[in-house]
């Protein structure tokens, strides 16, 4: 099945970029996937780039993005996410967790 | 005026069925004992055209040797049954039409064989009465659709047909005592005929011929649930579920449905109910087979009772432990009866949660898709409000209280509670199947077979409240349609229902407390994974019992 790649790009008010230089989380399994997120000067924005085996869910992925960036006031991050059919919840989870992870105070 | 009757003979079904005795009395052996090989002559002997036959078929135990044989008489003796049993499981129990031997069917659940019935209705080879519930088809096996000849199975029988069905109890009373107080016939197949048997489930004298079968009953593990199956999101609706529906409303007496989110919910119960400070608030009282996600539930005290439909597989022993929790007979070992845990769902309980396939806008659900006549079983008994229920409870008044259109209904002042219903969904299951759609595949199902319904597993008027990962609609507490139809759209994610939700309105019913979400709700999201499962796997079941809980070969990975 060939994989296609999404490009998005997102802006939200009061955004702030991640405490670390960049965290991972998850893996790409069956219904699962892998986070990355990367502090990156964007100009507050954030890219998020997505390869998934899912054909037609192009504009869910860009609402469901949209909804976190918006949710969270994620900023200067990008973000590469690599899918393998995971569904809606799922996505949001990880994205939540991954920035969790990617703001946990531990010692670097 | 003149007393005179129209009639002279009122016992010609007793007459008839002494006839049909006769014809079998050639096959009999000691007491009530047909061998094996008899069998299908003995059905060719007892059975008429057109007669109503019931081959126990419940949701777990199947009396499969006796449909066997039905497949094999004679279609030239035999034809044009009515076949009225609860479910159908077997691809037997559809060759009968497929044979010409049976014509019509009343019946309530399908599984596997719910493609098939499409099929035959579509060629003509079949005849469908009714899709009914368990209760309402138990009901009518009293009143127009009487078995005369009933086919059970039974785990143990004496040479005087005497039955035990223990653990497995499920359906046959119910049949038994229907078909022969009409002075039907039944035939019981048994695993083992025993001089003594553990206890009597059934009187002899209810019981015509009992034939030990080649292999014992075929029974499924229909509600054993691998912990290491649990997602993250079933673990993120439980802790919603726990939190804003158990706890708020102190549900003690429930249903649960049989997939993963409510297995999730009962593995949560002693990590995150224990966290909340719900032992002995929630949870008490069960109607539910022996589930073995349970089992942790049970063992940290959370549970007082459990009366059960059926048996499950592997869960003998550890229920047989259990008695204080379990309704077990004096022989140790549990009775089900799903007539009697039926009646209990329904009237009985504060609240059923299970999980669903669709939703519409107006809040009817339903796992009903467009080429499957399946049906639902037990579950619209438990997801409906009891309208005759007249006992009170803390959990049933307040969801009553704040019912929106209570005043409309029964006036301001009189106090009348209200069933919980809740359903389960997932915006996008596997396969990213939308949860939520504008029209129901009922509909395409009722045009594709035909049927004078739309097969709907709950319908709008009962449901109270829907769970998804987005969050909790109270769905009773909305005022009009309207209202309520936000609310769905509020809670339905990226699906196209959800899609047209206004996000001022979505914000106003979260003000209002008819939409909560988990952050609402003071649920922190990135803490919903299964290290919070009280068991992580089926061995954890295991060692929770105490080495009790014997699983199937299947779920033995270890």
């Amino acid at each position: 099945m060939a994989l296609q790649v999404l490009n998005f790009k997102f802006k939200t008010e009061a955004p702030k970029t991640i405490a670390k230089k960049w965290s991972h989380l998850g893996v790409t399994g069956s219904g699962d996937l892998e986070v990355l997120m990367e502090q990156k000067e964007l100009g507050g924005a954030v890219t998020a780039k997505v390869v998934t085996p899912v054909k037609g869910f192009d504009a869910v992925w860009e609402k469901m993005l949209g909804k976190f960036v918006n949710d969270c006031h994620v900023g200067d991050v990008s973000i590469e996410i690599n899918d393998d059919n995971a569904t809606p919840i799922v996505v949001y989870m990880r994205l939540r967790q991954a920035l969790a992870e990617a703001n946990a105070k531990e010692a670097e | 005026m003149e007393f005179k009757s129209t009639r002279t003979e009122w016992d010609t079904l007793k007459k008839d069925t002494q006839e049909r005795m006769k014809a079998a009395a050639p096959f009999v052996k000691e007491g009530k004992i047909v061998d094996q090989k008899d069998t299908v002559a003995l059905l060719e002997a007892v059975i008429k055209p057109f007669d109503k036959v019931n081959i126990e078929g419940n949701n777990q135990k199947q009396a499969d040797f006796l449909a066997k044989c039905l497949c094999q008489v004679d279609p030239k003796k035999i034809h044009d049954l009515h076949m009225v049993q609860s479910v159908l499981t077997l691809p037997e129990h559809l060759d009968v039409f497929e044979k010409g031997i049976a014509k019509k069917l009343d019946m309530s659940f399908s599984g596997p064989q719910a493609g098939r019935i499409a099929e035959f209705l579509r060629e003509g080879k079949l005849e469908l009465g009714a899709i009914h519930t368990y209760l309402e088809l138990y009901g009518r096996y009293f009143v127009d659709l009487t078995p005369k000849v009933a086919l059970v199975a039974a785990t143990m029988a004496d040479k005087d047909g005497n039955l035990f069905t223990g653990f497995s109890t499920e359906d046959t009373p119910a049949i038994v005592e229907a078909t022969k107080f009409r002075q039907g016939i039944v035939i019981a197949q048994v695993n083992k005929i025993v001089d003594k048997l553990p206890r009597v489930d059934i009187p002899g004298d209810w019981v015509d011929f009992v034939i030990q079968s080649p292999k014992p009953f075929y029974i499924e593990p229909l509600f054993t649930r691998d912990p290491a199956l649990i997602t993250d999101a079933q673990v993120l609706k439980g802790m919603m579920a726990i939190k804003g529906i158990y706890g708020e409303y102190g549900v003690q007496s429930l249903n649960h449905g049989i997939g993963f989110d409510t297995a999730a919910i009962e593995l949560l119960l002693p990590t995150y109910g224990e966290e909340l400070g719900l032992k002995g608030k929630i949870c008490s009282h069960f109607i539910l087979n022996p589930h073995p996600t349970l089992i942790p539930a049970i063992e940290t005290g959370w549970v007082q009772s459990v009366h059960s439909f059926g048996g499950e597989l592997g869960m003998e022993d550890y229920v047989a432990a259990r008695s204080d929790v379990f309704f077990v007979g004096p022989d140790g070992s549990m009775r089900s009866n799903r007539a009697f845990s039926q009646t209990a769902g329904h009237y009985a309980i504060d609240m059923f949660i299970g999980g669903t396939l669709q939703i519409d806008p107006y809040g009817n659900s339903s796992t009903a898709t467009a080429t499957r006549v399946a049906g639902f079983g037990g579950a619209p008994n438990m997801g409906c409000d009891a309208k005759g229920r007249r006992h009170s409870s803390g959990a049933w008044l307040k969801c009553g209280e704040e019912y929106g259109i209570k005043d409309q209904l029964f006036g301001p002042e009189l106090h009348r509670g209200k069933r919980l219903v809740v359903q389960l969904a997932e915006t996008f299951r596997e396969k990213l199947a939308p949860g939520f759609v504008e029209e129901l595949d009922a509909f395409a199902l009722a045009k594709n077979a035909n049927l004078a319904i739309e097969p709907v597993m709950i319908y709008g008027d009962d449901l109270t409240h829907i769970i998804t990962e987005e969050g909790i609609a109270y769905l009773h507490k909305c005022r009009t349609m309207e209202e309520r139809t936000a609310a769905i759209r509020g809670i339905a994610g990226f699906t196209e229902v959800g899609m047209k939700a206004d996000p001022k309105e979505t914000q106003r019913l979260r003000e209002l407390g008819i939409i909560k979400t988990a952050a609402d709700l003071g649920i922190d999201i990135s803490r919903a994974n299964r290290s919070m499962l009280a068991a992580k796997n089926v061995h954890n079941l295991v060692e929770w019992s105490h080495g009790l809980y014997n699983p199937p070969a299947k779920f033995r990975n270890w």
